[in-house]
């Protein structure tokens, strides 16, 4: 591992907006070794995708490298001739991408995608480009091998289709390969089978990577070395482990500690109250394809009840259902004991201001040209009748409730707020209602760690002060952990398996609860090895068609 | 209010020749009679009269003054067109919010309707609806509007379809606001600025499909002044263009007169429309 | 495959119904006439007995729905009745007519399809470039001169100044094809110049719109050549929205030759149709009417199943 083979030196990157250059990254350095896999985290905007592209001497469109050197294997990058960048990209450094259901061309084979490198390079002739597809798609694990390589991309799925890119990027035998978060958009059960592709083709070939990735359980299974971004400067780089085990800066330890939260135990519910929402027999369908079937469900009275699944489960679907938005076909939903009417039109006002709902995406449920004032303005209008000068100090407890300064943030657009500022001000609109039950449907997955952990101790501050019961659906055990007092898995439109969050948490599990909670990938970096070496024995790769 | 002031401070030399390309047609059109030294319809001197004084421009077959005929053209084709294009995006957009909004069948029968009609080229349609019913100013207006609405109602359809399924109109439906709140707080603000672009296309192309049937001699009737009529009765005339002086030379030009007025127009509403598109576009980055 | 062949035959269906629901807009307009053909071509003056005797000659007295499928009937097998303003069969006075039309309208696609595309293709390849920006420039001017205006600037140019070719386009029969193309040189150039631009304009933002995908980016980081990323990697993709382009141009094409036509006194479909209007000769205003819009229709039809072809996702489903 003395062999230098990329040297990234005072690296300045710019961006074009608003006729104006803005930095994107100021200065970083970046050395790798010959076989070595360095990690690459940070929060969104940190930079660490460009910088990974910079790596092969390429900048995105409206982009460029105004300062810096990139010498590949002795060679230097920036500044050079078009034609040696264009020699080294595929050949010596390649590139996977986020999404491999975009980055795959939709009007050819993967196989022939596959060959057009080593053909074009001069590296093999078609039918030994051939072979050795067939070669790598059997040593990466998908399915069929011989011929899965003569199907169109948009025929074969997420997982499948990240793994052939992944031996597509293979195909020319590069000395060091880009990824660029490849398994960002899986479920966790498909991210493992992607994770361990990718961990043993690259050690088996001994090439380097950079792995590019938020994620920092997933960088802790994959990474030799770790480099921290924010906003463009390297916050810190050291060994896996030792990074793992003794982060030395502020933000990289307020980062590790993210996974931290616990929340306290619910409050003790007053005697003789009922359960504040029960959904009896539910079974709703799109048009002909049904999508719940029989969930049944009960949700006490200032408690936090985890939805946990992954895509396709049905779990927003389920809320929807509960909001009145999709009538179901069958069942019954009782809210404080009395029945709800299948469709949010046949609702009261005041039955609908007791159940509210906050949106994942906090940038499409705030009406871009409503200011906060209106926004959160409208609800205490519509449901409590205030006015003038009651609603707009009501709008001002508000604000300050969800911590943000009323006279700074009143006026303002959403355009001029942050992603964690939106969402808390997507809470404040809920909390306008004076609702008892708040859904909330994965309100942190779009955003970044720490400011997701923010939004989750808000939430559980506002549950206390204001004996709120809440509906959390997501996919991310983490923030389940955190969270739940109950959790409720499901799969496929139905319920797997309920109960306190201990009981799902220990074991013995159901299968498929088994199979999600193991695939959540840990801060461990044995914690891959460990599964797979366990797993080999039981499990054959799972993958859906 | 205070943005706009904003943007026009920052707005590139093409917007600016737009605006001021449309403002000068404004005025004109406006104060026709103040600026027109001659009157519409009367014959002021002999015909074909040169390019002198006092018919700058000269004078057509029957003797009216050019100049004049050109000015308070401005007023009637301009006029027109603008009244037809407000009344097909009150349509249009009316039913194109509606269908988008209410969904369901009233959402399918409209988009069906428009869907044939469409179908149909406009011309074509509108040619064989004046057959019937004559060729007056109202009927005129009343079928361009209507053939017109139908992309006006395709456009404002699918930009309230694409704010439709953003979450917040979700969030209102859950809280059970009424259909009339939704378009009006909800929809409308968000499809402004696409539907003021369109607004300039739509009158581009209604003013240039006025003058086309105008030309053709169905559309404003003489003698009211309007410039596809006038390229219609000087048209003859640019086969006696000579160019061995400068008098003959212009004499040909006749037609080329009213064909470029309606030209720098629409050129100039098609500058602003790009510059607001731009605009909006940017506001998203 | 059998999706892609449900797909066509419903869009078949859907053009072919569209159609036929034209047919009945075309012809029931003309029951709109306030009184009847008879009342219009006779005159108000006209007796009893001389409208009765119309009506009979032209079985105007047969039930609404019985005259519409005679006159289906008559126009899918190329008889479209007969004029009233000459009482002349009406196949006669346009067929030569249409094949003009046709003819004209052939002429300029065949000059501004392949300058358009290839055009197009360069602009949105050197994007930003001097070209480009002339490109965009000559849009505008041709999306806002009206098309007689485009007509008689080159008739002052290229007819009565410079006397290279004639201003009107009287064409014959007994025409060889050179002296048709030559003379119709000048309405060909005016219909090309109105749809290139606009053309090229499309098509340089299918292939921008493209070229700003993942998967093009991919083939640039395979190290893929910059032509073959074009030629291999963007333009099988591109195909259905040029397809999409260049059908919509050339329904334009058949539309935008009726006022070319006119200023060019030519002897085409346009112009009898609009002389007909003039003279309130309803059933030419159907039969050209009907001409029109069912090439317009078969047209736009024929563009959406050539663009259904050649979507890959749905040549090769799952």
């Amino acid at each position: 591992m003395t062999d230098l083979l990329l040297d990234m030196t005072d690296i300045w990157i710019e961006g074009r907006s608003e006729r104006r250059w803005k930095p994107i990254i100021n200065g970083v350095d970046l050395k790798l070794h010959r076989g070595e896999i360095l990690g690459l985290i940070g929060e969104s905007g940190a930079g660490k995708s460009t910088l990974g592209l910079a790596a092969m001497g390429y900048t995105k469109g409206g982009c460029r490298i105004s300062r810096g050197s990139i010498r590949f294997d002795g060679q230097e990058m920036v500044g050079a001739p078009h034609n040696t960048l264009r020699k080294l990209r595929g050949a010596r450094i390649a590139y996977v991408a986020q999404s491999a259901a975009a980055a795959f061309n939709p009007a050819y084979k993967l196989i022939d995608q596959y060959c057009e490198g080593p053909i074009k390079h001069g590296v093999m002739s078609r039918a030994e480009a051939q072979s050795d597809a067939v070669d790598l798609y059997r040593k990466i694990r998908l399915p069929n091998p011989d011929e899965i390589g003569f199907r169109y991309p948009h025929q074969v799925s997420g997982g499948q289709l990240q793994r052939a890119m992944t031996a597509m990027a293979m195909s020319c035998r590069p000395d060091l390969i880009i990824f660029d978060e490849p398994t960002t958009a899986l479920d966790v059960t498909t991210q493992i089978e992607v994770l361990a592709a990718i961990r043993d083709i690259v050690r088996e070939y001994n090439t380097a990577a950079i792995y590019i990735t938020h994620d920092l359980a997933v960088v802790a299974q994959m990474a030799d070395r770790i480099k921290v971004l924010l906003r463009g400067d390297e916050v810190e780089e050291a060994p896996a482990r030792q990074m793992l085990s003794a982060p030395q800066e502020d933000y990289t330890k307020s980062l590790w500690a993210v996974r931290e939260f616990r929340r306290e135990a619910p409050l003790p519910q007053a005697e003789g109250t009922g359960p504040l929402v029960e959904i009896a027999d539910i079974t709703a369908a799109y048009g002909p394809v049904r999508v719940l079937h029989k969930i049944d469900l009960t949700i006490p009275r200032g408690s936090t009840v985890a939805i946990v699944g992954e895509s396709g489960s049905g779990k927003s679907t389920l809320a929807r259902v509960i909001m009145g938005l999709l009538p179901p076909s069958k069942g019954q939903i009782k809210f404080d004991g009395t029945p709800l009417p299948k469709s949010s039109r046949q609702r009261t006002p005041d039955l609908q201001r007791h159940v509210q709902m906050i949106h994942q995406m906090a940038d499409t449920a705030l009406n871009p040209k409503h200011r906060i004032r209106e926004t959160l303005g409208r609800p205490l209008e519509f449901f409590l009748g205030l006015k003038g000068k009651a609603k707009e100090a009501r709008i001002r407890e508000l604000l300050t409730l969800i911590e943000l300064d009323p006279d700074e943030f009143i006026d303002r657009l959403p355009s001029e707020l942050s992603g964690g500022q939106k969402q808390r001000i997507c809470i404040a609109r809920a909390l306008a209602a004076e609702p008892e039950f708040i859904i909330c449907d994965e309100v942190t997955s779009a955003l970044d760690q720490l400011v997701a952990e923010g939004i989750l101790r808000l939430l559980d501050r506002l549950q206390r002060e204001m004996n709120l019961t809440y509906m959390f659906i997501t996919h991310d055990l983490a923030t389940v952990r955190s969270i739940a007092d109950t959790v409720v898995v499901m799969q496929n439109g139905a319920i797997v398996e309920q109960g306190t969050k201990d009981e799902i948490f220990s074991p013995p599990h159901k299968p498929y609860t088994e199979l999600l909670l193991s695939s959540v990938p840990e801060m461990d970096p044995d914690w891959l090895t460990n599964l797979l070496q366990e797993r080999s024995d039981i499990l054959s790769p799972k993958d859906e068609p | 209010m205070h943005n706009l002031l904003n943007n026009l401070r920052d707005a590139p030399v093409s917007a600016w020749v737009g605006i001021a390309i449309v403002l000068a047609y404004a005025i004109l059109a406006i104060g026709a009679p103040l600026f027109a030294p001659f009157a519409e319809r009367a014959s002021v001197g002999v015909q074909y009269h040169p390019w002198t004084a006092p018919h700058y421009l000269g004078t057509d077959a029957l003797g009216r003054d050019v100049l004049s005929r050109l000015i308070y053209g401005a007023r009637n084709t301009v006029g027109i067109a603008l009244a037809t294009t407000a009344l097909a995006f009150f349509l249009g957009a009316t039913f194109g919010l509606l269908a988008a909004t209410l969904g369901g069948w009233f959402d399918a029968i409209a988009a069906r309707v428009v869907d044939v009609l469409m179908a149909i080229p406009p011309l074509i349609f509108a040619l064989l609806i004046l057959t019937i019913t004559g060729t007056s100013v109202l009927s005129l207006i009343l079928v361009i509007a209507v053939l017109d609405s139908t992309r006006v109602f395709r456009l404002s359809r699918a930009v309230a379809q694409g704010i439709l399924t953003m979450d917040y109109i979700e969030v209102a439906r859950m809280r059970g606001e009424g259909l009339f709140w939704l378009i009006r707080k909800e929809v409308l603000p968000n499809a402004a600025a696409p539907m003021i672009a369109e607004f300039g296309l739509r009158f581009c192309f209604v003013f240039l499909f006025i003058s086309a049937l105008s030309f053709l001699g169905l559309g404003i009737q003489p003698p009211t002044a309007d410039w596809g009529g006038m390229v219609r009765e000087s048209a003859k005339l640019i086969g006696f263009a000579n160019f061995a002086t400068w008098q003959t030379a212009t004499f040909g030009l006749a037609p080329l007169l009213p064909a470029g007025a309606i030209a720098l127009l629409t050129i100039g509403v098609n500058l602003v429309v790009d510059w607001v598109l731009h605009m909006s576009s940017g506001l998203k980055e | 495959m059998n999706a892609i062949l449900s797909i066509i035959l419903k869009r078949l269906m859907v053009g072919l119904l569209t159609l036929f629901v034209v047919t009945i807009i075309i012809f029931g307009a003309i029951e709109m006439l306030p009184g009847d053909i008879a009342t219009e071509v006779l005159g108000q003056a006209a007796t009893e007995e001389s409208l009765n005797a119309f009506r009979e000659k032209y079985d105007l007295n047969r039930p609404l729905h019985v005259r519409y499928l005679a006159w289906l009937g008559g126009a899918v097998t190329g008889d479209f009745g007969i004029s009233l303003a000459n009482q002349r069969p009406i196949s006669e006075l346009i067929g030569q007519r249409a094949a003009n039309t046709f003819f004209l309208a052939g002429y300029a696609a065949a000059i501004a399809v392949p300058i358009a595309v290839v055009s197009g293709m360069l602009a949105a390849l050197y994007n930003g470039s001097v070209f480009d920006r002339m490109l965009s420039s000559s849009t505008l001017a041709a999306i806002s001169f009206p098309e007689f205006f485009i007509a008689y600037i080159l008739i002052l140019i290229f007819s009565v100044a410079l006397g290279w070719f004639p201003s009107l386009a009287n064409v014959d029969v007994g025409d060889g094809l050179g002296e048709r193309l030559y003379r119709t040189f000048l309405p060909a150039m005016t219909l090309t110049l109105i749809v290139l631009a606009y053309m090229m304009r499309m098509t340089r933002a299918a292939i921008l719109n493209l070229l700003a995908l993942p998967y093009i980016e991919m083939a640039h980081l395979k190290g893929m050549k910059r032509w073959r990323v074009i030629a291999v990697h963007a333009l099988p993709n591109a195909l259905a929205p040029i397809i999409n382009v260049i059908a919509l141009n050339l329904a334009y094409l058949i539309v935008g030759v009726v006022l070319v036509e006119v200023v060019f006194v030519y002897p085409g479909l346009g112009q009898i149709l609009v002389d007909a209007v003039s003279n309130r000769d309803v059933t030419v205003v159907q039969a050209a009417c009907l001409i029109f819009a069912a090439t317009y229709i078969l047209l736009n039809l024929l563009a959406d199943i050539l663009s259904i072809i050649a979507n890959p996702r749905l040549l090769h489903p799952r």
